[in-house]
């Protein structure tokens, strides 16, 4: 406990600055500051997992935008959604598109969930986020920046 | 109104079992359930004379074979038949629909774990219909109500054994439909004879002792009783009727034979009878003997902790819905017998005000727990005649196809699990009240030392009670049915609803407005100087208010502030979400594609972690039965778990018992040989003996 | 009491709820915030969860097939019940309105009675985690209820009264009562409660994703919407009213003993502080606490029990 003490003292804050707040956009819920989101991994290599992990660690820290991770779609606002979607994922996808109260977001993070990217014809592949579910929002990128991800909550929240 | 009622009672019985046996048999629930609550009304208006103040006695001699029959009703008295009388009426009333004709409780129990017989289908009409069944009920509701009424020591025993027999039979009702209720029946008389042996014993001692058999004569004369004999007839007292009120270890008899009996019987077992064992106790030991030292209310303060304790684990754990009240009702008993134990130990101290406070605590939990009871047993009878089932892991889901009788056993549970307001909460609070004023600069380190056990027992009671009873109801009532008959589930008739509504009604009576029972309490009491210096609530109007000591509590505030507080949130939240709609949407169950009951929550199930927390006491006993594929014994075609929950402390004391009383009866079997001479040999030393001994003492 | 003084308890008591139901959403703000700058992060802000709140109001709310009146009732019946404690227990003064709604035993059944009326909810969606998150979340209610109600007894001993108002007044005429062992030891077994109670770390992880280690987060999660909005701030508002009632048992000054507005202001002012203090440092200490196993929850709150045990026998034999 004194060694993680010494840690937090040593370390201070790491978050980076926080850039300049997004412009007005379509996707954005009613400017709230607050968005919960549920991530369904559809298919994906867990690169996009990891780039998101990362959204909400320490440095980039998507929490401070008011962006938060919850467990149930039903008090999420906000699906994310990475990966192609597979054949077996397809119907879970779209039930928890579904589960999800009004008015609901989904954002497909990645090339893959943007267009299948590499996974672009296979056989256990479905098709894109978009042939699934409505997307309002897309993230680029094989994986995509975290600071991409956070600027697309951003733009989610309003912050 | 005391000697109108008791007529009533007593007639209304023999008349009306008569009416019974010639009512022709469409009519025959009609008339037996009329019959029943007029009985019970009858005991409510001799209760009510009794309670009002008023004390009766009569005398006939002659009319028992070893004496005169003698009754008398005082406020005591009158407590426990208003109690007896009022679930009479309630199980009267409910009766009519209970064995009118139709529903699945006459069939066999699906998932019972007992034996089946092969001839168990054939039956179509209730057992509980029958003529015997039938005519017996009002009999057994008489019997009852008469025991609190006799004065004198044959009349009390005559009566007492009357009640046994009668309750009997009813128990044994179903007996061509499962072995086991032959079983709970073989265990029922045993344990009640038990008990009989040991009352009769102790008045036997007492009566002998102070020169009369009357309760005027013992006690009057009970202050000039040896030390010994007080305390072998205490002892007796306890052992006899604890038997009867459940109390553990005595209570083997009662998770067996209360899930058995047919609902409204059970009802009126586990509601009022049992309380005639507390009855049988204040009445012998804080009445006729005019006190209790105090090593035997520490006596019956551990037994009625280990019986509360005992009781509640058994029943969170439980999954028959039955079986899970009968555990509860050892756990509310145990409630009671702490007070009573908490009075002698107070009175002994010389502080009558707690003592009072905890009798009257004692008392009104009787009442509360006999409300409550009788909605749950009535609650539990209602889905077991719709659904043919009582085990909690098949049921589910009945609030939508019986939502009257839902809604009526959540007001009893609601008391059950001593939530406010409920009525269970008010007797536990003022329980509570009189044990923790006690501890205090000044007082016994006895106490200091076994009262908070005793609060920490009743807390923990009371937690387990809140789990018990989430899981009865939760998993019983609510979620999606799990299994088809559950499913099918049809509303009962109008007779069952309003005999629970009653019940019901009564119990939001006592929840809301406990002020009502301080008089009656305080009457009550009256009878018992020993543990009585000032009344120990105060009659005020809508405060519960313990005179003597700080405390005071209401519960009609308390639900009146939930009722507003509820009403302004929903003012302010309809505002707030002015236009919002609200959307039925399929059960989120994490991307799972189909639902299916099987996925839910059993009562196993929810009981689990508890199990696990309390293994050592529990011990429950797991079957898994893993089949593989004929193919490859990696791959898993079905897995089998059965669970069950045996009553640990039965198996370690009975067993032993029983198999020293086996020894013994083959030790003396040696005895009978058949030869006549020696017959006529020990008739000889017989004789001779006893005229040896009259010599040597006379 | 006059019916002047009648209407000064009622308003002291309005105060009390806007106090406690206002200002928990930011309560729980200073703890995650407090949280998220010892883990290295910049912090959604204290006015987050008030923000999330006012969010979910305007969201569509949903019922799950098969649920009961049980689901929509539930919500409403746990609000209640943190509205009438908010108004009953002693926060900023001891006079209430009614004699009788302030009694410890009544306070606790009142606070259980939220809790039933949510594990029902959970019992009542007919999945799998909700009957996981009443189970549990019940197991551990049926294991803190000896403590807390024990250690009541310990507190109730000095001053020969259960009711709170009471046990206030008397820490308040002498304080070296604090300081006895038998404080002391209560005090230890009550914060034990309180986390157990809130769910907090290390018997529950309130931001935790992961079903299976869920207890409080299981049984909810079919809510959405408004629903979720009251049981969001229902839970909130109990960890509040559970820091308040434990800072004014043990640490009693500044509560008012009257109904005077400017020893109300001074009672506001107090337990704000008092409150925020003790949250900020019970969110400090979880930054270094793990979620125990499940089934290590009920030893932790045995050696509770033992401490409130001792507490009582202390009370009598140390007085």
């Amino acid at each position: 406990m004194h060694k993680l003490l010494r840690t937090m003292l040593r370390v201070g804050r790491i978050a980076e600055p926080a850039g300049t707040a997004p412009a007005p956009s379509e996707a954005a819920l009613a400017p709230t500051g607050s968005v919960q989101v549920r991530h369904v991994d559809a298919g994906s290599c867990n690169g996009c997992e990891i780039e998101i992990g990362a959204a909400f660690g320490p440095v980039y820290d998507a929490e401070r935008y008011g962006a938060r991770i919850v467990a149930s779609p039903r008090h999420a606002d906000a699906l994310l959604v990475t990966g192609p979607v597979t054949r077996n994922l397809a119907e879970p996808l779209q039930n928890t598109y579904e589960a999800m109260p009004a008015p609901r977001r989904v954002v497909a993070i990645g090339d893959c969930a943007r267009g299948c990217g590499a996974f672009a014809g296979a056989y256990g592949v479905v098709g894109a986020v978009g042939d699934v579910v409505p997307v309002d929002l897309e993230v680029p990128g094989c994986p995509p920046r975290p600071e991409d991800v956070v600027a697309a909550l951003r733009e989610l929240t309003g912050r | 109104m005391i000697q109108t009622g008791l007529w009533l009672v007593a007639l209304g019985a023999l008349v009306g079992a008569a009416a019974v046996v010639v009512a022709p048999e469409r009519r025959r629930h009609v008339v037996a359930g009329s019959v029943t609550a007029l009985v019970g009304v009858g005991g409510v208006l001799a209760g009510l004379g009794g309670l009002g103040g008023s004390t009766w006695t009569a005398v006939a001699p002659g009319l028992l074979p070893l004496g005169e029959a003698r009754l008398a009703v005082d406020a005591l008295s009158g407590a426990f038949l208003l109690l007896i009388g009022a679930v009479a009426v309630a199980a009267g009333v409910y009766g009519i629909g209970y064995t009118a004709p139709g529903g699945r409780h006459a069939q066999d129990l699906p998932a019972a774990h007992d034996q089946h017989l092969p001839d168990a289908a054939a039956h179509h009409a209730s057992p509980a219909a029958s003529r015997t069944a039938q005519a017996t009920v009002p009999l057994f509701v008489a019997a009852m109500l008469l025991v609190p009424a006799a004065a004198s020591v044959t009349t009390f025993l005559v009566l007492w054994e009357l009640m046994a027999l009668t309750s009997l039979l009813l128990v044994l009702t179903e007996h061509r439909l499962r072995a086991s209720v032959r079983e709970a029946g073989l265990w029922y008389a045993g344990m009640t004879h038990a008990g009989l042996v040991a009352i009769m014993t102790a008045f036997a001692l007492v009566a002998a002792n102070v020169g009369g058999e009357s309760f005027d004569a013992i006690r009057a004369g009970a202050a000039d009783l040896s030390p010994t004999v007080r305390t072998v007839a205490l002892v007796l007292v306890l052992l006899g009727f604890g038997s009867k009120a459940g109390m553990v270890p005595l209570h083997v008899w009662l998770p067996r034979a209360h899930p058995e009996a047919p609902s409204h019987v059970s009802a009126l077992m586990s509601a009022a009878m049992v309380k005639l064992g507390v009855y049988g106790l204040i009445r012998v030991a804080f009445d006729l003997l005019g006190g209790a030292p105090r090593w035997w209310g520490l006596l019956v303060l551990a037994l009625g902790c280990l019986s509360a304790l005992y009781g509640v684990l058994q029943a969170s754990v439980a999954v028959d819905l039955k079986r899970l009240l009968a555990y509860s009702t050892s756990e509310n008993v145990g409630l009671m017998l702490i007070g009573l134990g908490a009075a002698a130990v107070f009175a002994a101290d010389g502080n009558r005000v707690l003592a009072g406070v905890v009798m009257a605590a004692a008392v009104l939990h009787a009442f509360n727990h006999a409300a409550f009871k009788t909605v749950l047993f009535l609650g539990a009878g209602s889905v077991l005649r719709s659904t043919g089932l009582r085990d909690l892991d098949a049921l589910g889901g009945l609030v939508r196809r019986m939502p009257v009788t839902t809604a009526l056993v959540a007001v009893g549970t609601l008391g059950a699990a001593a939530l406010p307001p409920g009525n269970g909460f008010v007797s536990e609070w003022v329980l509570l009240q009189g044990l923790i004023h006690s501890v205090g600069p000044g007082g016994s380190p006895v106490v200091a030392v076994s009262i908070p056990v005793a609060v920490g027992v009743v807390a923990l009671t009371a937690g387990l009670g809140v789990a018990t009873f989430v899981k009865a109801f939760g998993v019983g009532f609510l979620a999606l049915p799990r299994s088809t008959a559950a499913a099918e589930a049809t509303e009962s008739p109008l007779p069952m609803r309003v005999g629970m509504g009653l019940a019901a009604g009564v119990c939001l009576a006592l929840g809301l407005l406990p002020a009502v029972a301080a008089r009656p309490l305080d009457r009550v009491l009256g009878v018992l100087p020993e543990v009585r210096s000032i009344d120990p609530l105060a009659d005020s109007a809508v405060t519960l208010r313990l005179n003597g000591i700080a405390g005071s509590m209401s519960p009609l505030v308390i639900a009146v502030g939930l009722v507003l507080a509820g009403t302004a949130v929903v003012a302010l939240v309809r505002r707030l979400s002015r236009g919002v709609p609200r959307r039925v949407a399929p059960a989120w169950g994490c991307g799972a594609i189909e639902r299916d009951p099987r996925q839910e929550y059993t009562a196993t199930s929810f009981a689990e972690p508890l199990t696990r927390v309390f293994d050592d006491v529990l011990r429950p006993e797991q079957d898994v039965d893993v089949t593989p594929l004929a193919e490859s014994r990696y791959l898993i075609e079905s897995v089998t778990f059965r669970q069950r929950v045996p009553d640990r402390l039965e198996a370690r004391i009975y067993p032993p018992l029983l198999a020293a009383a086996t020894a013994w009866g083959r030790w003396s079997r040696r005895l009978a040989r058949g030869s006549v001479h020696t017959y006529l040999a020990y008739g000889f030393v017989g004789l001779l003996a006893a005229l040896l001994l009259a010599g040597v003492t006379g | 009491m006059s019916a002047g003084e009648v209407v000064g308890a009622v308003v002291a008591s309005l105060v009390q709820v806007v106090v406690v139901v206002v200002g928990a959403p930011y309560l729980t703000g200073l703890m995650r915030q407090v949280r998220a700058r010892m883990e290295g992060r910049a912090g959604a802000g204290v006015g987050q969860p008030a923000r999330d709140l006012r969010k979910l109001m305007a969201k569509e709310a949903t019922s799950p097939e098969g649920a009961s009146w049980v689901f929509r009732a539930a919500p409403l019946v746990l609000m209640s019940t943190v509205v009438v404690l908010a108004a009953a227990v002693p926060f900023v003064t001891t006079v209430t309105p009614v004699s009788g709604a302030s009694d410890l035993f009544a306070v606790v059944a009142v606070l259980m009675l939220g809790t039933v009326a949510l594990t029902l909810a959970g019992l009542d969606t007919g999945t799998a985690f909700g009957g996981m998150g009443a189970s549990r979340e019940v197991t551990v209610l049926a294991l803190a209820e000896p403590t807390i109600l024990l250690a009541i007894f310990a507190l109730s001993v000095r001053v020969g009264s259960s009711d709170l108002g009471d046990i206030v007044e008397g820490a308040l005429a002498t304080p070296s009562q604090l300081f006895w062992p038998a404080s002391l030891l209560a005090a230890v077994a009550f914060a034990v409660v309180i986390v157990a109670e809130t769910g907090r770390l290390p018997v529950d992880n309130p931001s935790t994703h992961l079903e299976l280690t869920m207890m409080h987060e299981a049984m909810v999660l079919e809510y959405s919407g408004r629903d979720l909005g009251m049981v969001e701030l229902a839970s909130w508002s109990r960890l509040a009213i559970l820091l308040g009632l434990g800072v004014n048992l043990f640490v009693p000054w500044g509560v008012a003993t009257s109904l005077a507005p400017a020893a109300l202001a001074l009672g506001v002012l107090a337990l704000v502080v008092k409150v925020c203090v003790l949250g900020a440092a019970l969110a400090a200490f979880e930054v270094f606490m793990a979620k125990l196993r499940l089934f290590r929850v009920p030893e932790l709150l045995a050696g509770s029990l033992l401490f409130a045990l001792l507490a009582v026998t202390a009370s009598f034999f140390l007085a």
